[in-house]
C-alpha cells in the first residue's frame, strides 16, 4: 500500500505508579464510583497548583531510552489551553518545546515481510482529562455526564514520523509499543483506557483526516481501514479528502465527522508557571542499568541460547510474562519442546478462553513436557490434560489417573495387537489383497481396544509387523 | 498593636471583642466584607475563653481576602461567576493561621478577580475609603486595607500581583507588604497571574506585619515554586544606621506617565530626611527601564489570567443558569454573564497576546523586557541596601472618576508593579497626608531581603506619628 | 489594528459571548491598550532571555505516595448540576 500515509500519536497510561501525575490521587480507579478519586488539584479547583511525581520522570525516561530516544537535559512542561467538558482547568499541563524524549525508533516486520525502523519523532508527559459518558451516542446524546477519576493520570503521548503505510502495519507497531511498555513494567495494557490512539492518514497527494481517540488495536485496524476506504472512494469520485477530525464510532465500525471547529484550534502554549524545570541529563546512567532485557534481545536470545524457530522466539516473546514463563519451563523440560507446547498448543487454548499466562502454573507445563519426552502420554493426552487444567484445574497426574490418559504399556498394546489381529481375518486378507485401508481399520481397532492411549504411529508399525508374520 | 491585643484577650473576653467588631462591621457602610463568618468565629472564640490557645496569634481575629481560599466560608472573588463556591480546603496560610490560634472572622471585598486598582470591579460594588467615603481604598485588596484602616479588623491578608497590597495600603494609611515571590505559598489563594502574585500582610504597625509573615512564609510542598522562609522579629529594631538607600530617579518627577502628585512627593522626600536622620544615607539610582514596566506586566499578567480564569465554565461549580446548549454556546455565555467588563478585556487581550502569531511579539517580548527590569534592581542593590520611592504618584482618586478610562487606572501601577516583574519585595508604610488623604512610602529590598526591609520600615514607623492617625469613621 | 473579525476570533478562541453591541467598543479600547503595549518595541532585546519565572528552581518532585481523595459528595459539592454521581455537562454536539 505505498499510497497509503499514517501517523500516529498514542497515548500510554503510566498506570503501573501509584499516584497521579501532580496529586496524590491513586491511579486505581478503575470501575470505581465515579468522582471517587479527585482532589482539589485533579480537579482544578480555584487556587490549587501541581506538584510532579519523580516516578513518573524516572518511567518517562526508560520508556524514551527502550525506544531509542535522545533524552532532553533540561525538560520542561507547558500549558496547553483549549475547553472542553473534560478538561477541569481549560488547559492540560503537556510538554511543547524541549519534550522528554525526541528522535526514537521501533523496529517492526513491514507489509513486505522486511524489518524496517519506524521513527517516533518524540515522547512526553501531560496529564489525562476527565472521561465523558454520553447518554447515547455522541452525535446525538441531550447531554454528557463528566467523571474525573481520570484526569491527572500520568501520561506518555509516543509521536510517530508517518511511516506506516498499511493498517496491519499500524497494529504491529501498536504491538511491539505494547510489549515494550509491559517489559519496562510501567504500564499495565489490561486496563480499559490505558493506550489510546490517534491516527493520521492520508493517500498521497491528498490531505489527511485525523481519527481521534481508538480504544483498543483491533479498533485501530479496522477505523484506519474504513478511512483508507473512504478517502479511495471520494478519490475515484475526484472529490476532495476534507482534512478534519473525526471520531471512530465502535459500534457501527465507521469514522464520523465530528464538525466542530477544531481545526481552528490555537493551544497559545506557554510554559507552566506553576511548575519549575527538569534538570535529568544525570539521571539517564543509572536508569539505562536498570532497563531489563527488551523484546528483540530476548528474541535472539531465545533462538541462540535455546535453539528455537524465529516465529516460536517471536511468539514467546511478544509478551514479557509469557516470555518468563517459558524460561522457567525451559529450565526444567526440553526447550524446543517446551517451545512448541507453549508457543504453537498453551496460548491459542488460552486465547480461546479469553486467559492470560497467569491462568496456567509452569510446573505443570514442565510435567506435561516431560511426560511427553519420556513417551509417558501422547499428544492427544497432552492436550486433554492442559484444556482439563484450564477448565477444572487440578494437577497433572490427577487428571491422567482420573482419564487413564496414561499411554498404554508395551505388553498392553502388544497384547491389543494380537488380539485385533486375531479377530479380524476378512481385514487381514483385505490387506493382503492390495488394502492399505484395511490395515488402517485394525489399526483403528487397536486404539480402541487401548481407549486411545497407544501411539498410532507405534500401533501401525506393531499390527504391521504382525499382520507379516501371520 | 497585635502584641497589645493579645494580652487584652487573654484577659477579658475574646468573644466580646469580636462581637463588638461585628456590631461595628453591621452597621458600617464601607462595604469592606463580603461574607461575615460569624457562627464559626464566635464559636472559636468562646472555645479560647473557656481554654485559651499558646499560639502566636490565638483569638486574634483576622480578616482574608475573597481570592483566597477558606474551608467551608463562601470563596468568589467578587465576582458573579464564583457566587456560592465553598472551597473543600483551607489555603496554606489559612491553616498557618488556624495552627497559631487566629480566628478567620470573614472574607473582604476585591476587584473581580484582583483586576483593578480600585475595588471598584466588585461585583459586590465598589467599597469605600475610611478616610474619604468618596474615594477609593485602592485596590485590589481594598476591603482588606479599609476594614484594618477603619477598626473593623485588627489585621488580614491580601494578595498582591501588581501591587494590590500597597496601592490600598497607601490610600488607607497602613502597612502592607507584598513578599519575596515564593515566599509565601500560593496554594490556595485563586490565581489572577500566577508568576506575580503573593499573599500579604495588612496591619497597623510593622511589627504585625512581622509577626504575620513570621506564620505565613516559609516552604509549602504543595507550592512548587515555594521557597524557605527567613527570620522576622529578631532585629526588627536593630535601626537604619548605615544603611544605603537608593532612590531611582525614574520614580519621580516627570520621568513618570503622569507625573507625581507634589504633596505626594513632598511627603516622601520627608520621610526619607527622617531615616537620614536615623542614621541611613541615600544617594541616587537609576533603574533606566522602569517606563516599560507597566507595559510589560499588563501583558504578562493578561496572558496568564487568560489562561488561569478558563477553568470558570459552571460545569464543576459557580454560575449556571438557564438551558444547556452545546457546550461551547453554553460555557461562552456563562462566561460572558459571570465575568465584569475588565476581567473579559483582559482575558480577550490575554488570549490575544498569547495567540499564534503574537506569541512572540506581545507575550516573549514582555518576558524579555522583565528580565531586563529585574537586572536592573539587582544591578542597583549592589550599592544599596534598600530603594525608596512613594507607593503610588497620586492620593486616593473618587470613586468612579478613573473605572471608564481603563488606560488611566493602569496608569496608576507605575511604582508598583516593577516590583512584581522582578519579584523582590516592598512595603508600604504611611508617611504623611496630602491633603486628608494619606500618602505611602515604599520601601523595596533585594530578593529574601524581607529583614532589612522591615527593619528600616520599623525604625520611619517609630520616629513617626503616622500609623497612630485615625479615619474620622473610627 | 484589531478588527471586529480578531474580536469575534478571539472571543471563540476565550469561550466568552460578546454581544453585537459590546464588539465596537471592544475593538476601540483594545487598539488603545495595544497601541500602549506597543511601546515595548522600542526596547533592544537582543540575545536577551525570557524570564518565565523569577524563582531558579529546578527538580522540585513528590513521591510517588497514594493519598486519600475527596468523597464523591465533596467533590460534587458545588457542582450546580449533577446526576448519579456525575457532573452534568451541557452535550457535545
Amino acid at each position: 500500500m505505498e499510497n497509503v500515509i499514517i501517523g500516529l500519536e498514542i497515548h500510554v497510561q503510566l498506570n503501573r505508579l501509584q499516584s497521579k501525575l501532580f496529586c496524590g490521587c491513586s491511579t486505581q480507579y478503575h470501575n470505581s464510583e465515579p468522582n471517587t478519586y479527585t482532589c482539589p488539584v485533579c480537579l482544578g479547583l480555584p487556587g490549587s497548583l501541581p506538584v510532579l511525581n519523580r516516578k513518573a520522570v524516572e518511567y518517562g525516561i526508560k520508556v524514551g531510552l527502550a525506544l531509542n530516544c535522545q533524552i532532553e537535559e533540561e525538560t520542561l512542561f507547558y500549558r496547553k489551553n483549549y475547553y472542553y467538558p473534560d478538561l477541569p482547568k481549560g488547559f492540560q499541563i503537556s510538554q511543547y518545546d524541549f519534550p522528554l524524549a525526541t528522535k526514537g525508533r521501533i523496529l517492526i516486520k513491514g507489509e513486505d515481510g522486511l524489518e524496517r525502523d519506524i521513527c517516533i519523532t518524540r515522547a512526553h508527559m501531560e496529564e489525562d482529562p476527565g472521561r465523558l459518558v454520553h447518554a447515547g451516542t455522541i452525535d446525538k446524546a441531550k447531554y454528557t455526564m463528566v467523571d474525573y477519576n481520570r484526569c491527572g493520570m500520568p501520561l506518555l503521548e509516543v509521536v510517530t514520523e508517518p511511516d506506516l503505510r498499511s493498517p496491519k502495519e499500524a497494529r504491529a507497531f501498536l504491538d511491539k509499543l505494547k510489549s515494550i511498555l509491559e517489559y519496562l513494567d510501567v504500564f499495565d495494557g489490561s486496563l480499559e483506557g490505558s493506550m489510546r490512539v490517534d491516527a493520521n492518514i492520508s493517500l498521497r497527494g491528498g490531505d489527511r483526516t485525523e481519527v481521534k481517540n481508538i480504544s483498543g488495536f483491533k479498533g485501530v485496524e479496522k477505523a484506519l481501514s474504513y478511512e483508507i476506504t473512504r478517502q479511495k472512494n471520494l478519490q475515484r469520485r475526484n472529490i476532495k479528502v476534507v482534512q478534519e477530525t473525526r471520531h471512530f464510532d465502535e459500534l457501527r465500525s465507521i469514522t464520523v465527522s465530528i464538525r466542530s471547529k477544531e481545526e481552528a484550534h490555537d493551544y497559545r502554549y506557554f510554559p507552566e508557571p506553576d511548575l519549575v524545570p527538569m534538570r535529568i541529563a544525570n539521571w539517564v546512567p543509572a536508569i539505562k542499568a536498570t532497563l531489563p532485557e527488551l523484546p528483540d534481545a530476548k528474541r535472539e536470545r531465545f533462538v541462540k541460547e535455546y535453539g528455537l524457530t524465529d516465529d516460536h522466539a517471536k511468539s514467546l516473546t511478544s509478551e514479557i510474562k509469557v516470555a518468563n514463563f517459558y524460561e522457567a519451563v525451559a529450565a526444567k523440560a526440553v526447550p524446543r519442546l517446551s517451545a512448541v507446547w507453549i508457543a504453537d498448543v498453551l496460548k491459542g487454548e488460552l486465547n480461546y478462553r479469553d486467559l492470560g499466562i497467569d491462568a496456567f502454573q509452569a510446573e505443570h507445563m514442565v510435567e506435561i513436557v516431560n511426560l511427553l519426552s519420556s513417551g509417558a502420554i501422547t499428544e492427544d493426552g497432552a492436550v486433554e490434560i492442559i484444556r482439563t487444567l484450564l477448565d477444572k484445574g487440578g494437577s497433572p497426574q490427577e487428571i491422567i489417573e482420573a482419564r487413564g490418559l496414561g499411554k498404554a504399556g508395551d505388553e498392553t498394546v502388544k497384547k491389543a495387537v494380537r488380539e485385533a489381529v486375531a479377530e479380524n481375518a476378512a481385514a487381514i486378507a483385505d490387506y493382503r489383497a492390495g488394502s492399505e485401508r484395511a490395515l488402517n481399520f485394525i489399526v483403528g481397532q487397536v486404539m480402541k481396544k487401548t481407549r486411545g492411549k497407544a501411539d498410532p504411529g507405534e500401533v501401525h508399525r506393531l499390527v504391521k509387523a504382525e499382520v507379516e508374520k501371520v | 498593636m497585635l502584641a497589645e491585643l493579645k494580652e487584652l484577650l487573654r484577659a477579658g473576653s475574646a468573644e466580646e471583642y469580636l462581637s463588638r467588631l461585628f456590631e461595628k462591621i453591621e452597621k458600617s457602610s464601607l462595604n469592606a466584607f463580603t461574607t461575615l463568618a460569624r457562627e464559626s468565629a464566635l464559636r472559636r472564640a468562646r472555645e479560647f475563653d473557656k481554654k485559651p490557645g499558646q499560639g502566636l496569634l490565638a483569638a486574634v481575629p483576622i480578616a482574608i481576602k475573597e481570592c483566597i481560599s477558606t474551608k467551608g466560608i463562601e470563596t468568589n472573588c467578587s465576582s458573579r461567576i464564583l457566587r456560592g463556591y465553598i472551597p473543600p480546603y483551607d489555603a496554606h496560610v489559612i491553616e498557618r493561621l488556624k495552627a497559631e490560634g487566629a480566628i478567620i472572622m470573614g472574607k473582604t471585598n476585591m476587584d473581580e478577580f484582583a483586576m483593578g486598582t480600585s475595588t471598584e470591579t466588585s461585583c459586590f460594588g465598589p467599597t469605600k475609603n475610611p478616610w474619604d467615603p468618596g474615594c477609593v481604598p485602592g485596590g485590589s485588596s481594598g476591603g482588606s486595607a479599609a476594614c484594618v484602616a477603619a477598626h473593623e479588623a485588627p489585621c488580614s491578608l491580601g494578595s498582591d500581583t501588581g501591587g494590590s497590597v500597597r496601592c490600598p495600603a497607601s490610600f488607607c494609611g497602613i502597612v502592607g507588604l507584598k513578599p519575596t515571590y515564593g515566599l509565601v505559598s500560593r496554594f490556595g489563594l485563586v490565581a489572577y497571574a500566577n508568576s506575580l502574585e503573593q499573599i500579604g500582610p495588612l496591619t497597623h504597625t510593622v511589627e504585625d506585619t512581622a509577626l504575620l509573615l513570621e506564620i505565613i512564609s516559609g516552604h509549602d510542598r504543595r507550592d512548587s515554586t515555594s521557597a524557605e522562609k527567613g527570620s522576622y522579629l529578631p532585629g526588627l529594631k536593630d535601626g537604619v544606621s548605615g544603611l544605603k538607600i537608593g532612590i531611582p530617579k525614574e520614580y519621580f518627577g516627570e520621568a513618570v506617565g503622569e507625573g507625581v502628585d507634589e504633596r505626594v512627593e513632598k511627603a516622601v522626600w520627608d520621610a526619607v530626611s527622617v531615616l537620614e536622620g536615623l542614621g541611613a544615607r541615600w544617594q541616587e539610582v537609576s533603574l533606566p527601564h522602569t517606563r516599560f514596566a507597566l507595559a510589560a506586566y499588563y501583558v504578562i499578567a493578561m496572558s496568564e489570567a487568560s489562561s488561569n480564569l478558563a477553568r470558570f465554565d459552571g460545569l464543576r461549580y459557580g454560575l449556571r443558569q438557564g438551558e444547556d446548549r452545546d457546550w461551547h454556546t453554553t460555557f461562552s455565555e456563562i462566561r460572558s454573564l459571570g465575568f465584569g467588563p475588565e476581567v473579559k478585556r483582559r482575558i480577550l487581550l490575554g488570549t490575544y497576546a498569547l495567540s499564534a502569531g503574537y506569541y512572540g511579539r506581545y507575550y516573549l517580548k514582555a518576558l524579555k523586557v522583565r528580565t531586563l527590569i529585574k537586572d536592573d534592581f539587582l544591578r542597583a542593590f549592589k550599592n544599596v541596601d534598600l530603594l525608596a520611592s512613594p507607593t503610588m504618584p497620586i492620593p486616593a482618586f473618587r470613586i468612579g472618576e478613573r473605572i471608564n478610562d481603563p488606560l488611566s487606572l493602569y496608569m496608576a501601577d507605575v511604582f508598583t508593579v516593577p516590583i512584581n516583574l522582578a519579584g523582590v519585595p516592598a512595603i508600604s508604610v504611611p508617611c504623611g497626608f496630602a491633603g486628608h488623604l494619606p500618602v505611602g512610602l515604599q520601601l523595596m529590598g533585594p530578593h529574601f531581603g524581607e529583614a532589612t526591609v522591615l527593619r528600616a520600615a520599623h525604625a520611619f514607623e517609630a520616629a513617626t506619628p503616622f500609623h497612630e492617625a485615625k479615619p474620622e469613621v473610627v | 489594528m484589531i478588527t471586529r473579525e480578531d474580536v469575534e476570533h478571539i472571543s471563540w478562541l476565550a469561550s466568552i459571548k460578546i454581544e453585537d453591541e459590546e464588539k465596537d467598543e471592544f475593538v476601540e479600547q483594545f487598539n488603545s491598550i495595544l497601541e500602549y503595549f506597543h511601546q515595548l518595541d522600542e526596547v533592544e532585546t537582543e540575545g536577551v532571555e525570557p524570564t518565565f519565572r523569577v524563582v531558579d528552581l529546578a527538580n522540585i518532585f513528590r513521591d510517588d505516595v497514594a493519598c486519600p481523595s475527596l468523597s464523591q459528595e465533596e467533590a460534587l459539592r458545588n457542582a450546580p448540576r449533577r446526576e448519579n454521581g456525575y457532573f452534568k455537562s451541557p452535550r457535545i454536539v
